[in-house]
């Protein structure tokens, strides 16, 4: 019976959303795969951000409402180091060190303080996230700062079959997902500290009696997590350019992300990733007027019919 | 004891405060400003500001013989970020008249908030929105500023001449780029222009690689509706993506906030062809000396633009609308602003891109131009004169019954 019920369920799912996608081919060929294309790179851009999200929310129960503004903050400082040395890769660094140290900061100077108080970690992280927008803000100003792409990414890619052209920049976000992913992965699951970071969040006590220093593996997690979300604001700044309000829209996309997916996992982070871009970019495409609707209705079927996320397993 | 002489003093500071509080609220007038300083608008707000500011510097902070004290609140473009502020100055605050705010849907809202004060006197930011003024006007709603569809004027027909038979629109899903959707298209569409397909695009959405993969071959040229981070960001990815069809901008697409957004592609704007109530390089004196003091007050090493934005000029037009009409009634606001009122109703406002009357929505009757982007020698881009079009009310010329507002479904052309 309940196999049954499986089987209906992804039936109703998937029949018209394959309906959908031959009528589209049909109708646009070109429109579909770069909608497709659009809705892929997109997901990696959600996904270097949320992976740091659920490094910190998901695995180590640290609610972070700040992610976004690490994000805010590792874009403008990426904006600027490429202003000054004009090198775009030491932009992503800065980006990610200096997020990281201020993650580090908050994980040693409040998180450490507030550890499994979810609710004073959320007003905290709140406030938190206010005060570094508008320190932002007084600081740098509310114009759009739009950073370049290194020299060897500007311009279309041309002649792909079926799509023609495609930005090159766009178009590299897909494979700097995929390893950034990779490395994750490896690092929780392959390495000794990903190891300690699993055991630390499973019994935090069990784990210091063996003599490990817990919470140097926590201040390590969270500031990979923060570095994460700087990094992900360099590569955001050239394509979608900052602007004070991003930080929200981030930290929106990330919790969704890591909702939909499921806490705690990086192959679910990717999956969620992949469902919110392209469902946001097939919206807006095929549906511009209700493209807000679909993230929230993927949301909502998410939660009803596996509370725990894609990939989420119990507590 | 000790305690008791300090209660005292408490009492007395704080009638003494109550009673220069007092004083102080005779001789000044409170006038609230708000524009968007967060949000995808936050550039041209801080400029719309700018504008606001210069008009009072200009007078020295003094209207009507009274000092004015300005009090500030920023929204996020948002309709209901917007009337919360408004309400805080108002009520909180206690404000004689408002000035703001900057976003056509927030427009509306405040205009709907303004019939719930009617002792307060309001007067428009740079929303452009037509609902604002032409549906349920309230009575206590000026707008000095020509709206969205007026600044529109003459594009049309400009874009023909430039050999656009067919465009695709591309616009923000609110009040503000019907309006100017409106615009362009009843004069296109009547002239025989074809637009074969509209993207109504959500107000902050960033991406728009969708929109940009739908845009048909068959197309002459895009008109692009797009303000603040949103046109930047269209830009730049229409750019990226191999893109090279010319462009008809809406008034904010090409404003100084965009031309001179951080960043270093700019070059494919120039030859952008837009309709906008402000022209950088139009020669005449009230508005050479305009941008004169725009630059003597913020010179760009302060934050300003090399030149004032469409919101610097459209602020501070209201905001002059709202001190001359205080120097009119001698700063008198009694009465529930009856006077008051009755002088902005009757002004005939010098600006400095000509004059401005009301009509009896109290909606402005003024000019607009129809520009084009080019380079200078230092290669800052500005707008330059291509027409001037005098004396547009809100319908366009056309019939009062035969006028229809715009929509994302109206006018249509395909």
């Amino acid at each position: 019976m309940s196999r049954f019920w499986k089987w209906f369920w992804s039936l109703v799912l998937v029949v018209p959303l394959a309906v959908f996608a031959v009528w589209a081919i049909w109708d646009n060929t070109k429109l579909f795969f770069i909608t497709m294309l659009n809705g892929l790179t997109l997901a990696s851009l959600y996904f270097i951000v949320a992976s740091g999200f659920t490094l910190v929310f998901g695995l180590m129960r640290n609610v972070n409402l700040a992610h976004g503004s690490l994000y805010l903050l590792g874009g403008y400082v990426g904006y600027f180091v490429a202003e000054m040395t004009g090198f775009f890769l030491l932009a992503l660094i800065a980006g990610f060190l200096v997020a990281a140290l201020v993650g580090l900061l908050m994980q040693v100077a409040i998180f450490r303080s507030m550890q499994g108080e979810d609710l004073r970690q959320t007003m905290v992280t709140i406030g938190l996230s206010i005060v570094i927008a508008d320190l932002l803000m007084w600081g740098i100003g509310a114009q759009v700062h739009q950073m370049s792409a290194p020299e060897w990414l500007v311009g279309p890619l041309r002649d792909i079959p079926l799509i023609t052209a495609y930005s090159k920049y766009r178009m590299a976000l897909l494979p700097l997902g995929l390893i950034i992913g990779v490395l994750l992965w490896l690092f929780l699951n392959r390495t000794r500290v990903g190891m300690m970071i699993r055991a630390g969040v499973d019994d935090r006590a069990m784990l210091a009696a063996t003599g490990v220093n817990v919470n140097l593996v926590f201040a390590a997690t969270f500031a990979i997590g923060a570095g994460l979300a700087g990094f992900g604001g360099v590569i955001g700044a050239v394509e979608l350019s900052m602007v004070p309000g991003e930080d929200v829209r981030l930290l929106l996309a990330s919790l969704i992300v890591v909702i939909v997916g499921g806490m705690g996992s990086v192959v679910g982070a990717g999956v969620g990733a992949i469902i919110l871009g392209v469902a946001e970019t097939y919206g807006l495409a095929y549906a511009p007027t209700y493209s807000v609707v679909f993230t929230f209705v993927i949301l909502v079927l998410v939660l009803a019919f596996r509370p725990r996320g894609i990939l989420g397993q119990a507590a | 004891m000790k305690k008791r002489a300090f209660v005292h003093t408490l009492v007395g500071a704080a009638v003494l405060a109550a009673f220069s509080g007092a004083v102080y609220s005779q001789q000044t007038v409170k006038i609230g400003l708000l524009a968007t300083l967060e949000g995808p608008f936050a550039a041209g707000g801080a400029d719309g500001m700018r504008g606001a500011e210069l008009a009072l510097k200009q007078r020295n902070g003094m209207a009507g013989g009274k000092k004015i004290e300005l009090i500030k609140a920023s929204s996020d473009a948002k309709p209901d970020v917007a009337v919360n502020a408004t309400r805080k100055l108002v009520e909180q605050d206690k404000v004689d008249i408002m000035v703001g705010p900057l976003s056509g849907g927030e427009g509306i809202a405040v205009k709907d908030y303004s019939k719930t004060q009617p002792n307060i006197t309001f007067i428009n930011g740079s929303s452009g929105a037509q609902a604002a003024t032409l549906v349920n006007p309230s009575q206590n709603f000026f707008r000095f500023n020509t709206e969205g569809a007026q600044w529109m004027v003459g594009l049309g027909k400009a874009a023909l001449d430039k050999g656009y038979k067919r465009v695709m629109v591309i616009a923000e899903d609110y009040a503000f780029p019907y309006s100017q959707v409106q615009g362009f298209m009843s004069e296109y569409c009547r002239l025989g222009g074809k637009v074969p397909v509209k993207a109504w695009v959500p107000l902050g959405g960033k991406d728009y690689s969708s929109v940009i993969a739908r845009i048909p071959n068959d197309v002459d040229a895009l008109v692009v509706v797009l303000g603040g981070a949103d046109a930047v960001n269209f830009l730049n990815q229409y750019e990226a993506s191999g893109g090279n069809k010319p462009m008809v901008g809406g008034s904010i697409t090409v404003s100084q906030d965009i031309l001179n957004y951080k960043g270093k592609r700019r070059d494919s704007l120039v030859g952008t062809i837009a309709g906008s109530p402000i022209a950088d390089a139009y020669d005449a004196p009230e508005f050479k000396a305009f941008v004169a003091d725009y630059q003597k007050n913020y010179p760009v090493s302060a934050g300003g633009y090399p030149s004032p934005s469409l919101f610097a000029l459209v602020y501070y037009i209201n905001m002059k609308a709202a001190l001359d009409g205080l120097d009119a009634v001698k700063g008198d606001l009694s009465g529930g602003q009856a006077k008051y009122r009755e002088a902005l109703q009757k002004m005939v406002l010098k600006t400095p891109v000509g004059e401005v009357r009301l009509d009896s929505n109290r909606q402005a009757i003024g000019s607009t131009f129809v520009t084009e982007v080019v380079k200078d020698a230092k290669g800052n881009l500005f707008n330059k004169v291509l027409r001037k079009v005098d004396g547009i009310d809100q319908t366009l010329g056309i019939k009062k019954e035969d006028f229809k507002m715009g929509s994302r479904d109206e006018p249509s052309c395909p």
